[in-house]
């Protein structure tokens, strides 16, 4: 589904990216582990097509097209989803419209049919309650006022309707206490499918006890250092990331 | 000679054929002579710092000639919001047109008249108020005082509440082309009275024209008056509009200003709050696109105590339009515990486009709570990745970004039908048609 090869990307002249592959398969999860400043998030975001970031080399392929060729809004319609660590607050653009604008874009590109706002309706009503969120949300402006706990269900919620092939969830347990969490990770494994891949980001391992992943990959200043099977975060939890960055540190 | 005194040239044609009462000459010779003494505004006056009127200086704009209109109800129809049970009256190049009009009667004891009707019928109230709230000290409404030949008089009597809105419709069309129109109107909402106005300025097929309005509004004791404004003059088109009100204790008025037209527009909107306890909303948006220029001046005086004044402006600037917006805010001496908000913020879309923004406060009462704050900026790229994000790409993303910029002032609309009317004028200028 999603191949990267040998990805480098910069903000501004500093790289972040230095050198990432990676192979997701249809049906996979995969948690992508590491400390701050690793440049998980920068991957998650270049891949969701952050115009805020450089690839300077490698390649991206999705469903056998090349991603990085491909605009940020062309990789959504195409089935791609990220998750934001930070959900961005659009006052004036209530939830309902603007999802069944982004629902209305991705039907449109597959040549389907357009919904009215009525069919749409029972669409999200329907999806509300896998975050357990009520109706009065459809009518509030994107984000804006959203607890930091709203904000992330928010995202999950939007993750359901639009029912990305490749979801790609961006630090979304931080800031979350346990029930948020709970609801968090319940909505994401109620979505999943043999045909839709997920990519978890996170600090913590705390997540990957509810999204139990197939693969975990470690990221260290711009590298994968280490790969390995759930277990991979057990271990994490237990020592620490230290004993990897010396790893990295020395292969450097 | 200077290119405004051919205005007394055609004063003296106008007064002439006028078989007006008494004072009203008396007033325009004075209006006329004030004119003459200051001339119009040029960028060395404090007021119009940013805001060059030679386009309009340079030309003699004679007063449209009264001509037979052949517009239609059907030719009008997309000017009146979709409210056939609005009282309506219709301007054609500043003449009244009762054939279009649909004034239905009114069920309660009030009076709105033309301006020759209130000539017949209340001379004394014309005679009384008429140049008083907005006396002919300003160039602009020295020339419509001194050319106003037509408009509205609304008089509603102490206690009673017009639940049906007004709307005044000034539409100008090919006939008016290198012509002016002063029309004027005069609302006096006596005590405890309540009156919802719109004034719509527009065109069918007009050309390069001149409006200059003057609008005076006394909002008694403890009254209300909701007074919109649509100004969708076309793209030629030159408009100055001053509207000047006055409040008694515990009133309430409430201005909203729509400014879309015209390539060069200035509009004043100035209260003056007399009694205590009097609030005051001044609230507007524009939205200018290519080279057009708007012109935005509040002005609230604070002379007694206890009062609060809102002010929410915001422009959408696309091309290489020019935005100015200038919020001045006097607070008396005696105006003690006054409460003022000023904010107004600009999104500029074109490259070239720019905005000159001015809050002035000059206060003389220590125990006061005024505040302004101002912004200029893009749009959020940081939204613009999330929609996109989402599949909401380009152009439709910048659209529903800068509609929802606009939405927050225009949910200050409580005209419901005039609020949805709006919201789709915007929404047809931002996002193209094929997407909605």
């Amino acid at each position: 589904m999603l191949k990267i090869e040998n990805l480098t990307a910069n903000v501004g002249d500093k790289q972040i990216l230095k050198g990432i592959s990676l192979s997701v398969n249809p049906g996979e999860v995969h948690a992508i582990m590491g400390p701050n400043g690793s440049g998980k998030s920068t991957l998650a975001q270049v891949i969701a097509g952050h115009p805020g970031y450089e690839v300077t080399g490698g390649t991206v392929t999705y469903e056998g097209q090349d991603l990085l060729d491909m605009d940020a809004e062309v990789r959504a319609q195409q089935g791609i989803f990220l998750a934001f660590q930070y959900p961005v607050e659009i006052p004036g653009v209530s939830n309902a419209y603007f999802l069944r604008a982004a629902y209305n874009e991705i039907r449109k590109a597959r040549g389907e049919e357009e919904v009215d706002p009525m069919e749409f309706l029972d669409v999200m009503t329907e999806r509300l309650k896998i975050v357990e969120m009520g109706d009065d949300m459809l009518q509030r402006s994107v984000n804006f006022g959203f607890s930091g706990g709203e904000k992330k269900r928010n995202e999950i919620f939007q993750m359901a309707v639009l029912e990305p092939k490749l979801a790609i969830l961006d630090e979304t347990d931080s800031g979350l206490d346990i029930d948020a969490l709970r609801i968090v990770a319940e909505g994401v494994n109620k979505l999943k499918r043999p045909d839709r891949s997920t990519i978890v980001v996170t600090h913590y391992q705390r997540l990957l006890n509810y999204i139990v992943p197939d693969f975990v990959h470690v990221l260290a200043q711009g590298r994968i250092v280490r790969s390995g099977g759930k277990d991979l975060a057990l271990e994490l939890e237990e020592r620490g990331y230290d004993w990897l960055l010396e790893t990295a540190g020395a292969s450097a | 000679m200077t290119a405004h005194s051919n205005y007394r040239e055609l004063f003296e044609v106008a007064a002439a054929s006028s078989a007006a009462k008494d004072f009203l000459p008396k007033l325009k010779i004075a209006a006329i002579e004030q004119f003459e003494a200051v001339g119009f505004p040029t960028t060395r006056d404090e007021d119009w710092h940013f805001t060059s009127v030679s386009p309009i200086a340079e030309r003699t704009f004679r007063p449209a000639r009264p001509a037979a209109t052949s517009l239609t109800s059907d030719d009008i129809a997309r000017f009146t919001y979709g409210q056939d049970d609005w009282h309506l009256l219709v301007f054609v190049n500043g003449r009244y047109e009762p054939a279009l009009s649909s004034f239905a009667e009114l069920d309660v004891d009030a009076q709105v008249m033309t301006f020759g009707e209130a000539l017949k019928e209340a001379p004394e109230l014309l005679a009384e108020r008429l140049g008083t709230l907005a006396p002919a000290k300003q160039a602009f409404t020295a020339l419509n005082t001194a050319f106003m030949a037509d408009g509205v008089v609304i008089r509603v009597p102490k206690d009673i509440e017009l639940e049906t809105p007004i709307h005044i419709l000034y539409l100008t069309d090919s006939h008016a082309t290198n012509a002016s129109q002063h029309p004027r109107t005069l609302v006096v909402a006596e005590r405890h009275a309540k009156v919802t106005l719109v004034e719509t300025f527009a065109t069918i097929g007009g050309g390069t024209y001149f409006t200059n309005h003057v609008a005076e509004v006394v909002v008694g004791d403890g009254a209300r008056v909701d007074h919109y404004k649509v100004q969708r003059e076309g793209g030629e088109a030159f408009h100055v509009g001053t509207t000047q009100a006055t409040q008694g204790r515990d009133s309430i008025y409430h201005a909203f200003s729509f400014a879309i037209g015209a390539q060069l527009s200035r509009t004043n909107v100035y209260s003056k709050l007399l009694g205590e306890n009097a609030e005051v909303r001044l609230n507007g948006l524009y939205a200018l696109e290519e080279a057009q220029h708007a012109d935005h001046q509040t002005f609230v005086e604070h002379i007694a105590p206890s009062c609060s004044s809102r002010e929410v402006y915001k422009g959408i600037l696309d091309g290489t339009s020019h935005g100015v917006f200038n919020g001045k805010v006097f607070v008396d001496p005696q105006a003690q515990k006054t409460d003022g908000k000023q904010t107004n913020h600009a999104l500029l879309i074109g490259d070239g486009a720019k905005v000159d923004t001015k809050p002035q406060l000059e206060i003389f009462a220590d125990d006061v709570k005024c505040t302004h704050g101002a912004t200029v900026g893009r749009l959020d790229q940081m939204a613009l990745f999330y929609l996109k994000s989402r599949g909401i790409g380009g152009d439709r993303a910048r659209a529903l970004l800068t509609y929802a910029f606009a939405a927050e002032v225009l949910e200050l609309i409580e005209l419901e039908p005039l609020k949805v009317a709006l919201e789709a004028l915007l929404f047809e200028r931002f996002i193209p048609p094929e997407t909605v």
